[in-house]
């Protein structure tokens, strides 16, 4: 459980909040760990693919923000939030800050989450909020295509040479750690469950659970043991040491002339 | 039949399979190439600060302006296959260091105003050359131009709209971009090339209707461009000799230092090495990702045939 | 432009293809230009992210560039001149009476 939540009374406000927060961390997150590949992807296509997709995530987040900021009422930017937070105020899951690796961790990392992020979305394009919806309705479409995408590689990689094979594999059994947290829930999602407000992605877990699956098996790849040891703590701020040179790198211009205006 | 200068003056535009004198068809290839591999080693300088841009808007403008100049290698590149190279050769090529690229890409972005530099007067220098690229007479490479301009004339736009704020913002911001203005002015002016009695290129090229405006013209035009546009915004052009020249219109600007320019062409500038590293590196990482996928759609095709 | 269609042990760039866009509904496909892509799908990945960045498309054709016949220089002649021999063919062959528009 949260100790930064528990403390206080949850609100609608708070609630929602920290909800959006937590879906833009990732989509952030991630999207910087992509864009690390502009200018270094396996070949000219790929490359613009890669770009394209962080472009993506960085629009949803910044979509994200934008609502959080205005829920909150505080009269912040969206690049408050994006510069001016440390560490434990990130909420984004360990998976998305781990470093890009190779394009096998890259693509491995990507079919996880845009798989999970598929179903997330069908669920909240259903939600009691219309700004949501709305914004849930355009980034759908794109999120589709991510998952499309993604899965394609991992047919390609799994099946493709023998190094292709070892280093896909390699790249799941890394991360999968990581995984289990994709459906930690606490009382931040069963607050606005009750009311509609937040999808409930334990009802997904086995659509989810059956997709990778699948794709694994078509891949010509073992599934990784889903019982074994799963990391914790992402939603409350608790992060590997990767985060802080990430961060330290994002922010640290902005935070350098703290007065400047750059728009 | 007419001959092929006779096409060319007649204002025709010559395409893939037409006849052409084998010295059009290397020239262009070279050209070609040369402006494929500068849009893609151009990513690299800018790229360098698409994880560190001050905030989100510019962080997005950063990120889909280097993809757009992947795209635009991409276009060039296709346009070179016409001509018989594949890309596979022209960017071994370029690993193996014997095909060049723009030189101004082996200057270092070491402030953030750099970026917003390079948008102003690197790609405002590049619009100059593009606008006339695209009349050039080799069709598909006049198509991937017109193309390119189009989706470029944002690439300018958000540089000086950068270049503007900075230069009306905080002190700091001030001085950080009058000095990348001071680093960058004179390696863009270097862009244009040789003076035109040093080029022996740029006549023939003229000749064949690929360029229509020699290397001191472009330049010119340049310079008066983007004065004007440092003066509306309050910066200084770092030349002491330049001067407005009421009776041509235009205005005039000191030498350039050619031993500098001939040094970085040489591979001495300060960034080269690190640049072919990170292109030769890219290449080396993603050669089993590009082995993969063949593999893959060999065994797919194996597959479809055997059930057929 | 067939040497980069063949699939050699060797390094590649992966085979070319040819890509056409529709850019509206009720349009016909144009061509957009070339790209890399080892198989039809990726192709068609390829196409949507290299060719449609700015929406310029709601439709995509990808062709391997080897399965492309074109016609060539020489052809010219015999190839595209009878049209010239058949002006019936053209609308402005026929001169019909003007109908003045009328209010219904």
């Amino acid at each position: 459980m949260s100790t930064a939540t528990k403390s206080k009374e949850l609100t609608k406000q708070k609630a929602l909040f920290e909800y959006l927060v937590r879906l833009a961390d990732d989509r952030l997150i991630l999207g910087h760990r992509l864009s690390e590949w502009c200018g270094h992807g396996p070949i000219l296509e790929e490359d613009i693919a890669l770009a394209n997709i962080a472009l993506d995530y960085i629009g949803h987040a910044a979509n994200l923000y934008e609502y959080a900021v205005e829920i909150e009422g505080e009269g912040r930017h969206r690049d408050d939030l994006v510069y001016f937070r440390n560490d434990p105020e990130y909420k984004n899951l360990k998976l998305v800050e781990l470093p890009k690796g190779d394009f096998g961790f890259t693509i491995a990392r990507q079919f996880l989450f845009s798989s999970y992020s598929y179903y997330l979305y069908q669920l909240l394009s259903d939600i009691e909020d219309e700004q949501i919806r709305g914004m849930v309705e355009k980034h759908f479409k794109e999120v589709k295509y991510h998952l499309r995408h993604s899965r394609e590689w991992i047919l390609r990689l799994g099946d493709g040479t023998e190094e292709s094979h070892s280093r896909i594999q390699d790249a799941f059994n890394d991360m999968w750690t990581y995984v289990g947290e994709l459906f930690y829930q606490d009382e931040v999602d069963e607050f606005l469950q009750e009311k509609n407000l937040a999808a409930d992605t334990a009802s997904f877990k086995s659509d989810w659970k059956d997709l990778v699956t699948d794709t694994l098996e078509e891949a010509t790849l073992d599934v990784p043991d889903w019982n074994q040891f799963m990391v914790e703590g992402s939603r409350q701020g608790l992060h590997t040491e990767h985060l802080g040179h990430l961060l330290a790198e994002m922010q640290h211009l902005r935070r350098s002339y703290p007065d400047a205006d750059w728009e | 039949m007419k001959t092929f200068q006779e096409r060319i003056d007649n204002g025709e535009t010559i395409e893939p399979k037409d006849d052409m004198p084998d010295r059009y068809r290397q020239q262009l290839i070279r050209m070609m190439s040369q402006h494929a591999h500068s849009e893609v080693v151009g990513m690299l300088p800018e790229g360098n600060w698409i994880t560190r841009a001050p905030s989100l808007r510019r962080k997005m403008i950063l990120l889909s302006k280097v993809q757009d100049e992947a795209g635009h290698g991409l276009y060039l590149y296709s346009a070179t296959e016409t001509l018989g190279a594949s890309r596979k050769e022209v960017i071994n090529q370029l690993l193996e260091g014997k095909a060049k690229y723009s030189s101004i890409f082996n200057y270092p972005t070491l402030t953030w105003a750099d970026v917003a530099v390079i948008g102003w007067l690197v790609d405002g220098a590049a619009i100059i050359n593009q606008t006339m690229l695209a009349r050039s007479s080799y069709g598909p490479y006049s198509r991937a131009m017109v193309r390119i301009c189009k989706e470029e004339s944002f690439h300018k736009k958000q540089g000086y709209e950068m270049v503007a704020t900075m230069a009306d913002g905080t002190p700091e911001q001030q001085d950080m971009i009058q000095d990348a203005v001071n680093r960058w002015w004179w390696p863009t002016l270097m862009m244009f090339g040789p003076h035109d009695e040093n080029s022996p290129n740029s006549a023939e090229l003229i000749k064949w209707g690929v360029k229509s405006k020699t290397n001191d013209e472009l330049r010119q035009s340049f310079v008066d461009r983007h004065v004007a546009e440092a003066h509306e915004v309050g910066l200084e052009i770092p030349d002491d000799d330049l001067e407005y020249n009421e009776e041509t219109g235009h205005w005039e600007f000191g030498e350039i230092d050619w031993d500098e320019f001939w040094n970085v062409v040489k591979g001495n500038g300060p960034m080269n090495k690190e640049r072919m590293k990170a292109r030769r590196e890219a290449h080396e990482n993603g050669k089993w990702v590009r082995e993969a996928a063949e593999e893959y759609a060999r065994k797919q095709k194996l597959s479809k045939e055997k059930a057929s | 432009m067939s040497k980069e269609n063949e699939n050699n042990s060797e390094d590649t760039q992966w085979p070319l293809w040819e890509v056409f866009t529709q850019p509206r509904d009720g349009k016909p496909h144009e061509h957009a230009g070339s790209l890399h892509a080892p198989d039809a799908e990726k192709a068609l990945e390829n196409a949507r992210d290299v060719y449609t960045r700015r929406k310029e498309a709601v439709n995509l054709w990808v062709v391997p560039s080897n399965q492309i016949v074109a016609s060539k220089g020489e052809d010219e002649g015999p190839f595209f001149d009878p049209a010239d021999d058949k002006p019936y063919r053209h609308p402005q062959f026929y001169s019909v009476p003007r109908v003045s528009k009328r209010r219904s």
